[in-house]
């Protein structure tokens, strides 16, 4: 292990761009476990399907973004429809629906998985646009700018989510229901119709983080797994439901991944989101910026 | 007495089924079939009986198989040395993680298991003594008993899953599994009524984590190979999960249904298409039974004996 204060420096930077990649994935798992409560294990694996998603139109020429942008509508719809399913067959019917509800999304997890599998092969998949392959050169530091570009939507994503929920009448309706959702109904708001419309907008939401997924990484069908970890890890140290929490938690994660990274060595990068996770659990549940 | 002449007759079976000459695949896919019932009704004492869903049956699986293979490096430990060590091993890290998210609620509990798959794989890799990243090739000892060393171990697989089926069955029909039932239907009331929630749901989760470290044991023998990435791999979470719930959590016999049918499904699928779509129809089975027969096989079961009264 060679430690030097340049090579520090060079592991935050990469650390801190890194850490937005990680809450633009974040995001929607932030709305749909954090305020929601909703136990969306399958998150990770609709990330990868957006990648995908991203993937498939770019083979017909449109640039990563786009392609997320394009795929958030229909991502949205199907997310509205999910909840209206997942409602019905498990919330609806009571508590003893805890296992089940887990085991549901686990099984999401693997069918996406296979069907992925199925449809595109094991082989990795990697998308081409302008700003990928080449770096941001600063003195002895080069920034690339596939990680600019996920940092750039990263905060904007977190911005316009943030601004959503607080500023608007629908986005505060999410949070109520987050909050208390019998007083929501004591209102005459409908709390099914406010989580369905929320759940869709964490599932839209996350074909944009696919597409960034793409940009920063060839993808293939079983990356969904790494990111349990990252994803889960990202929100719970944020404090359930927090969008600005969900950024500082990235970050968090982030540099220190890019620290074990650049002084451990790849072999133990693994095990860093998992273990700050467990670490979490065991000392601040409630997350940094938690109620 | 039943229960007990039927294991009886199993175990004999499977004995006098070893020192006959069947072919020896018989005996692989019988080895992963009892295999999958040891892992299926040690994952139901937990999520079946207390309700905590435990993603990370690869974690104590392959924690056990490397512990046994460490005593065999380390000490030249006999199997059954091996098997309980692993057990003790597994079943402290189960207390341990019980400890730190049994408070909280059930989802911290499995996203919690499934950071130990991660971690203790990332250690394998970077433990040179265990083999690292490309495993390690190990040698069977000779055959005892009967005549082909894996063989022996197939017998010894079906002892386990009696004794297995017998602790979940003891465990379901004492005050254990009564106070259990009333933490997972309603833990305040539970609490409320004296049962000690907390205490149970610590040793539901020992002893089903010690079982399914046991149940690994035997792998880096019978496979004469060990390597980190098959050995933690999220396919024995998504089979040790569905079998309970296909099969049915409520009874003990639930989890040994789904893992017979599930198992062999599975092998039968592998062998004859791919093992992809193997793991297609477990999850869409699973998904299929969550939404549309939570009860399992089980519960049908029991639904068309009352209407049929």
């Amino acid at each position: 292990m060679i430690f030097s204060v340049d090579l520090l420096i060079e592991a935050v930077a990469f650390g801190i761009l890194l850490g937005g990649f990680y809450a633009a994935v974040s995001l929607g798992l932030s709305v749909a476990f954090g305020l929601l409560d909703i136990p969306h294990v399958a998150h990770p694996a609709v990330l990868v399907l957006g990648a995908y998603g991203a993937y498939l139109l770019g083979t017909y020429g449109f640039d990563p973004i786009v392609a997320g942008l394009m795929l958030t509508p229909l991502f949205f719809a199907l997310g509205a429809a999910f909840y209206r399913v997942y409602h019905f067959t498990f919330e609806s019917r009571g508590d003893s629906a805890a296992v089940n509800g887990l085991a549901f999304f686990f099984g999401i997890v693997f069918i996406i998985e296979v069907l992925l599998v199925i449809f595109f092969g094991v082989d990795q998949r990697s998308a081409e646009a302008p700003y990928i392959g080449g770096s941001f050169v600063m003195g002895d530091m080069r920034l690339p700018y596939r990680l600019l570009v996920a940092f750039a939507v990263a905060i904007v994503l977190a911005a316009a989510l943030s601004a959503y929920l607080s500023r608007t009448f629908y986005g505060r309706a999410i949070k109520a229901v987050g909050q208390d959702e019998s007083a929501l109904r004591l209102m005459g708001a409908n709390p099914v119709k406010v989580k369905q419309l929320a759940f869709g907008i964490a599932t839209g939401v996350n074909a944009l983080a696919g597409a960034v997924l793409l940009i920063m990484a060839p993808v293939e069908p079983t990356m969904d797994r790494m990111y349990i970890g990252r994803t889960f890890c990202v929100v719970v140290l944020a404090g359930l439901g927090s969008m600005s929490g969900t950024i500082v938690a990235g970050l968090i994660l982030g540099i220190t991944e890019s620290i074990v990274l650049m002084f451990f060595g790849t072999a133990w990068a693994p095990a860093v989101a998992f273990t700050l996770l467990l670490i979490m659990l065991a000392v601040r549940p409630q997350g940094l910026f938690g109620r | 007495m039943r229960y007990w002449t039927a294991c009886l007759v199993i175990v004999l079976g499977m004995s006098a089924l070893a020192f006959s000459g069947i072919n020896n695949y018989f005996f692989f896919a019988g080895f992963v079939v009892l295999q999958a019932v040891v892992l299926a009704t040690a994952w139901n004492i937990l999520g079946g009986y207390a309700g905590y869903v435990n993603f990370g049956v690869p974690a104590f699986f392959g924690a056990g198989a490397y512990m046994a293979l460490f005593l065999h490096l380390a000490l030249d430990a006999p199997l059954i040395v091996q098997i309980l060590g692993a057990a003790l091993l597994t079943g402290i890290i189960g207390l341990l993680v019980g400890l730190l998210t049994v408070r909280l609620r059930g989802i911290f509990f499995s996203i919690a298991t499934v950071a130990l798959i991660f971690i203790f794989e990332t250690l394998v890799v970077n433990s040179r003594y265990l083999g690292g990243a490309t495993g390690l090739q190990l040698t069977q000892p000779d055959a005892i008993f009967f005549d082909n060393y894996q063989r022996g171990l197939v017998v010894l697989m079906t002892v386990m899953a009696v004794i297995a089926v017998s602790l979940a069955r003891y465990i379901q029909e004492s005050h254990i599994g009564r106070g259990l039932r009333a933490v997972r239907d309603s833990e305040e009331a539970a609490e409320c009524s004296g049962v000690p929630t907390l205490k149970l749901k610590l040793l539901a989760c020992t002893v089903s984590c010690a079982l399914l470290g046991a149940a690994g044991a035997p792998m880096p023998m019978y496979l004469s190979y060990i390597e980190p990435a098959s050995t933690f791999n999220l396919l024995y979470a998504i089979s040790a999960l569905a079998m309970p719930i296909i099969g049915g959590m409520s009874h003990w016999i639930g989890p040994v249904i789904g893992a017979l049918i599930i198992a062999s499904l599975q092998q039968i699928v592998t062998v004859t298409i791919s093992s992809e779509l193997s793991v297609l129809v477990v999850g869409v089975l699973l998904v299929v039974f969550v939404v549309a027969a939570p009860d399992g096989i089980v519960g049908l079961v029991k639904r068309w004996k009352t209407s049929s009264k």
